[in-house]
């Protein structure tokens, strides 16, 4: 049978929005427990992404895992001029547990990049990000972001146990000032967060905030968010099947105008205002 | 050249290579022009706006996916309004799915979208119909031929029958779609499923129970589609599992004029125009003209009479 790839030719594809296409995979190391970084090489017209958008990849059918429906992953990092994209994902199931067997020199298929970044408002100076886990890979491509708007940023950095804490020198060299919190220490409870939160707005103010995952975080940024008037973004996740705005597979509930109205994850979001989106 | 035009009744089809409703939207332009497609078909709207299903809407099964989004529709004012304008910018034709849960709401919808610039309608006679228990309307002859000579009476524009896979009476319903007035029969929908969590005991979809879809109903989705091609005069347009030139193959040699592909869609979002693309020179290289040379060339000679009636595990 014809193994046939290209585009019909008399309809030439006008140069999308989305490219679908093959990245080689440079390196798929484990950075801490179940994480990995995937770095890949990956064709220029992929990488006009923005801190908070996704590809959607075709996870590999191997060693035994068949995942069938692409995954959608958060760009970690990208750089455009060394044709560079990067994931940092953690090892839970089908897909991720195939990604992590692709080795240097093997093909992974993506789409994209897909759905709406973070917005950094012009007159926004002091940024705060609170990312835990995994979120982490959704978040830290803002750091990159607040440095090009000129923005001081805090990343307040949670996780299990001090061992499991990533990409703090990473956002350190973004000249982020870096505060980390562990499940350990009993420094990453909501009351514990609240109060440095609290502080920061006493002592500098806060401009806006970000975060993305977890339920926990989200409520107490509301709360914080309503009490002083300060705007926030939310990466939301949920599970999907396109990626593109089709399938309606992938919808969250926000609260809007006094009514509940429901949008796609991939296409209105992935990023949603924090006021907005509602607890899971 | 091969010449890849095909014929649904009236209509002449660029390619027979289409999408199937629920896995196509306007968005997919970000990946491609829509205009290599041989139609154009929209998810099924409904005349009031509706929510959908709880999530998770979807998950996965080996070599297939189940949904249960349901029907979330803006309505048809949006319908007229956003997406209709969207779609007059394109030479490919745009076909229209609806449906509702009676026979007399599904008609005067049928009615409210024979509009310009829709060139066909797709009537979802797979959705329950609340007169009948919310059994589909396409689960039963009775119910399908009650329902297609109402649709029929509300519009002079190609009326296209979507079947469903989960009836024992496919012939039958094929036949009572065609008696009724159909131009064409897609066959067909999802098969209805489910799928268990065995760690939680949860049911893996929020609304429990989901439609089946992809390679595995393939060979559903192809006996169906023979069975119909036997069994009616009219054009088959077939649809499940789609992924591969081989599948499209299939189903114009078993007897269908044009395919439709969802689900593959979602894995690979550019399957459409490679499979047009392919499709050509697979024929290019066999030394095949046009497609009616393919269609419903299956050699099943003497045995095909027994065969096609039987709706039995043999
Ligand atoms: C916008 C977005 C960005 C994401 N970014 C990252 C990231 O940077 N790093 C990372 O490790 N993970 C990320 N995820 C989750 C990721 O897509 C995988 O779904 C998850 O890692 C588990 O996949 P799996 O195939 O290994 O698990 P499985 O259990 O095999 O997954 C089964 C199904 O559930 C879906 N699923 C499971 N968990 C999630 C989840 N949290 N969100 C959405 N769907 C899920 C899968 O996509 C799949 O369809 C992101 C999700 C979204 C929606
Ligand atoms: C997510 C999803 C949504 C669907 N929505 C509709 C719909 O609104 N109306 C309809 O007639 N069929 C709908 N279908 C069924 C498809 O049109 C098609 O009949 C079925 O998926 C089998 O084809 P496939 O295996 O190529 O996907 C949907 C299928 C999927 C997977
Ligand atoms: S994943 Fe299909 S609409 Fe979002």
């Amino acid at each position: 049978m014809q193994n046939v790839t290209t585009l019909p030719a008399r309809n030439p594809a006008p140069a999308g929005r989305v490219v679908e296409g093959t990245a080689r995979v440079k390196s798929n190391d484990i950075v801490t427990g179940d994480y990995r970084l995937m770095v890949l090489d990956a064709p220029r017209e992929m990488l006009d992404c923005r801190a908070g958008q996704f590809f959607h990849l075709l996870c590999p059918v191997l060693g035994g895992f068949e995942p069938f429906l692409r995954r959608p992953m958060s760009i970690y990092g990208f750089d455009a001029e060394a044709g560079e994209l990067r994931f940092l994902y953690k090892v839970t199931g089908e897909g991720t547990g195939a990604l992590a067997l692709l080795r240097a020199g093997d093909d992974l298929n993506l789409l994209g990049p897909l759905g709406n970044g973070f917005t950094i408002r012009e007159d926004w100076r002091n940024l705060l990000l609170v990312a835990r886990g995994v979120g982490l890979a959704t978040l830290a491509p803002l750091a990159m972001a607040a440095r090009e708007a000129g923005c001081n940023l805090t990343a307040i950095c949670s996780a299990r146990a001090k061992n499991l804490l990533m990409s703090v020198e990473e956002f350190r060299a973004t000249g982020a000032e870096v505060i980390a919190v562990t499940d350990e220490d009993g420094t990453s409870s909501v009351e514990a967060l609240r109060e440095v939160i609290e502080g920061r707005i006493a002592e500098g103010g806060i401009d806006a905030m970000y975060t993305c995952g977890s339920n926990r975080i989200l409520t107490l940024l509301q709360d914080i968010g309503a009490r002083h008037g300060i705007p926030g973004e939310i990466a939301l996740e949920q599970q999907m099947a396109c990626g593109l705005g089709m399938c309606h597979c992938c919808v969250r509930s926000f609260r809007r105008g006094g009514a509940i109205v429901h949008e796609r994850v991939c296409r209105e979001g992935p990023v949603f205002s924090i006021q907005e989106a509602m607890g899971w | 050249m091969v010449n890849l035009t095909t014929r649904i009744g009236t209509m002449t089809l660029k390619n027979p290579i289409m999408p199937a409703s629920g896995t196509f939207s306007e968005e997919l332009a970000d990946v491609f022009d829509l205009d290599c497609l041989g139609a154009h078909v929209t998810k099924t709207i409904t005349r009031e706006i509706r929510g959908g299903n709880p999530t998770p809407r979807v998950c996965e099964v080996q070599a297939g996916m189940l949904n249960s989004i349901g029907i979330p529709s803006k309505g048809l004012e949006y319908f007229k309004t956003s997406i209709l304008p969207h779609y007059a910018d394109y030479e490919t034709p745009l076909v229209v799915s609806i449906s509702a849960n009676d026979a007399d709401s599904f008609a005067r919808l049928c009615a409210d979208v024979t509009l310009p610039g829709v060139a066909a309608i797709e009537v979802n006679i797979s959705c329950p119909n609340i007169e009948e228990d919310g059994k589909a309307f396409a689960m039963r002859p009775r119910t399908t031929g009650e329902v297609m000579t109402k649709l029929r009476a509300a519009t002079d524009l190609p009326l296209w029958a979507k079947l469903t896979p989960n009836t024992g009476e496919t012939v039958e319903v094929a036949q009572a779609a065609e008696e009724a007035g159909a131009d064409a029969l897609v066959v067909s929908n999802t098969l209805l499923a489910m799928a268990i969590d065995v760690r939680t005991r949860r049911p893996k979809l929020g609304n429990l129970m989901g439609g089946l879809s992809g390679p595995s109903i393939k060979p559903i989705a192809l006996r169906m589609t023979y069975q119909c091609a036997k069994a009616v005069n009219i054009p088959i347009i077939g649809c499940g599992g789609i992924s591969e030139v081989e599948d499209v193959l299939e189903f114009l040699i078993a007897g269908a004029s044009a395919v439709q592909v969802g689900t593959a869609t979602f894995i690979n979002p550019t399957v459409m125009p490679r499979l047009i693309d392919g499709l050509a020179a697979y024929m290019h290289h066999a030394g095949i003209a046009s497609i009616p040379d393919l269609v419903g060339s299956v050699r099943d000679e003497e045995a095909a009479d027994g065969v096609v009636f039987m709706e039995a595990a043999l």
